[in-house]
């Protein structure tokens, strides 16, 4: 074992993973489940019952005082002084240059802001976060705090069994909750704060639970027909297939939202405001002025690419890159994210990706490259 | 027939000059649902330690060395269509490629069984 290893932090479910038979590998500085029985079957099995996933590396932050919904709006692009309570929204923390530090949800729980941010750069985030918000807001980590997320197709059934209840008797149960909607809970006298959210495309949970009570949860629910214990391995994968980029590979500081194929966090109100963190570059990209773009990748042939394959254009020159690639499970061939030219970006567009010294042949795909399945609120 | 372990964990069956390569069943573990295989062209010459072959699993490449030198003269076309052999039989019919052994003094540096086994042990 490497001294590396031995530095890692142990997640307050980590024997819990050990006692399931989980291969633990290190992962933003924890040790984690990588898998159980194995990726395939784990992704197929989210697709279509319904995964345990522990995620409690994923920095939770709790924004409290006035103009919190406001200060934080200088450094994302996101609405979030209109976001009702109840509501979550995927924004984006940028720098002061407009590049993406992190990606995010953002909570309106009535009474505070409740963030859920990447493991591995969460504590850049506290200290951007403490550096650029005001003295009158509060920024709390919750490090007492453990998250679980439920995904797939029988999420809901699953979770319905468990005998959650609304946090105040005339309040919504878990079901009752659409996508990018978030509650507060009891079980068993356990304080819960569950989002109708995820990082796999289909409908489900995510849970916080206070750490101490984390193994009671996911045991409870892995007491279920339905579900089963998913590691990060299907997690990526499924991601991958529901276009999800995955900071650090398919974002990062050196990148602008729109090139990142994420204009839709720009909201509209925003753009007009044009008060955030670097928006004078980011809105010159908008909406469709930027050199390139990310963009999804069907693979000819059965063999992935991988993050860092170049994409080359008839001379040899390098002209893109991957920033991830695998083998799709339910669609059973290789898929990507990449960066290419903007001219190069239109659906359908054939693309030349190098790899070992091998050439690959890969078109420009829409994504998701499989439907996403969420419960959204229904059009009034 | 002897067969012969790297701790690249690789399996060599030896018949007479040639050598059949592989992985080991504990390496397919490692390595979970395999999706692919690139195997070397035939005729091509290995030298020992060249990369060989990549293994794609689900999430990642993995390299497969030539555990000993020689020429390339038969690959597993049952790989193309049916990648997942080398999970459900990694030291029989998921076989790589075979090889005219090149230098059978090479093979001095592999392993046997036994200390295959106790090699994997102590992981």
């Amino acid at each position: 074992m490497s001294d590396n290893e031995e530095n890692l932090k142990q997640l307050p479910l980590g024997d819990w993973h050990r006692g399931l038979g989980a291969r633990m590998v290190p992962f933003a500085g924890y040790q984690m489940p990588v898998q159980y029985e194995g990726v395939m079957a784990e992704h197929i099995w989210t697709r279509t019952e319904a995964g345990l996933f522990d995620v409690s590396h994923m920095g939770q932050l709790q924004l409290t005082g006035d103009g919190a919904a406001d200060a934080l709006e200088r450094i994302t692009p996101g609405n979030l002084s209109a976001l009702a309570a109840g509501k979550i929204r995927y924004t984006l923390l940028l720098a002061q240059d407009g590049g993406i530090l992190d990606d995010l949800m953002v909570t309106n729980t009535g009474h505070n802001l409740y963030l859920v941010v990447n493991g591995a750069t969460k504590y850049d985030d506290i200290a951007y976060l403490r550096e650029q918000l005001p003295d009158s807001v509060t920024l709390n980590h919750l490090e007492d705090a453990a998250l679980l997320a439920l995904q797939g197709p029988k999420a809901a059934e699953a979770i319905a069994k468990l005998g959650i209840d609304p946090h105040e008797p005339d309040w919504p149960e878990p079901t009752d909750l659409y996508f990018m909607e978030a509650g507060p809970f009891l079980w068993r006298g356990i304080p819960l704060g569950i989002s109708r959210s995820g990082y796999t495309g289909e409908d489900g949970f995510e849970i916080s639970v206070p750490s101490e009570h984390a193994e009671t949860l996911a045991s409870a629910l892995m007491e279920l027909e339905e579900v089963r214990p998913i590691g990060l391995g299907a997690r990526d994968s499924l991601r991958l297939e529901a276009g999800l980029p995955l900071y650090g590979h398919d974002m990062g500081p050196g990148l602008l939202p729109v090139e990142a194929n994420l204009s839709f966090a720009l909201s509209k109100v925003r753009r007009e405001e044009g008060n955030f963190a670097g928006a004078e570059r980011v809105l010159a990209q908008y909406p469709d002025k930027a050199a390139k773009k990310r963009v999804g990748l069907f693979v000819d042939g059965r063999q992935p690419v991988r993050e860092g394959a170049t994409i080359v254009d008839d001379t040899g020159a390098s002209i893109g890159v991957v920033t991830s690639g695998g083998f799709s499970p339910t669609l059973q061939r290789p898929i990507a994210m990449a960066y290419v030219p903007m001219d190069l970006s239109e659906t359908g567009t054939a693309i030349a990706v190098e790899q070992r010294g091998k050439k690959i042949a890969c078109t420009v795909a829409d994504m998701p490259f499989v439907k996403h399945h969420y419960h959204r609120k229904p059009k009034q | 027939m002897s067969r012969y372990y790297t701790d690249e964990h690789e399996w060599v069956d030896v018949e007479g000059d040639t050598a059949t390569v592989g992985i080991t069943d504990y390496a397919q573990e490692q390595l979970g649902d395999i999706v692919f295989v690139e195997v070397p062209d035939v005729g091509t010459e290995l030298g020992q330690g060249d990369d060989a072959a990549v293994v794609e699993s689900v999430k990642a490449a993995s390299d497969v060395y030539a555990a000993v030198s020689g020429e390339v003269i038969e690959v597993n076309e049952m790989l193309e269509d049916e990648p997942g052999l080398v999970n459900s039989s990694a030291e029989e019919d998921g076989w790589f490629f075979r090889l005219t052994l090149a230098d059978k003094d090479e093979l001095d540096d592999l392993m046997d069984e036994k200390a295959y086994k106790a090699f994997v042990d102590g992981l």
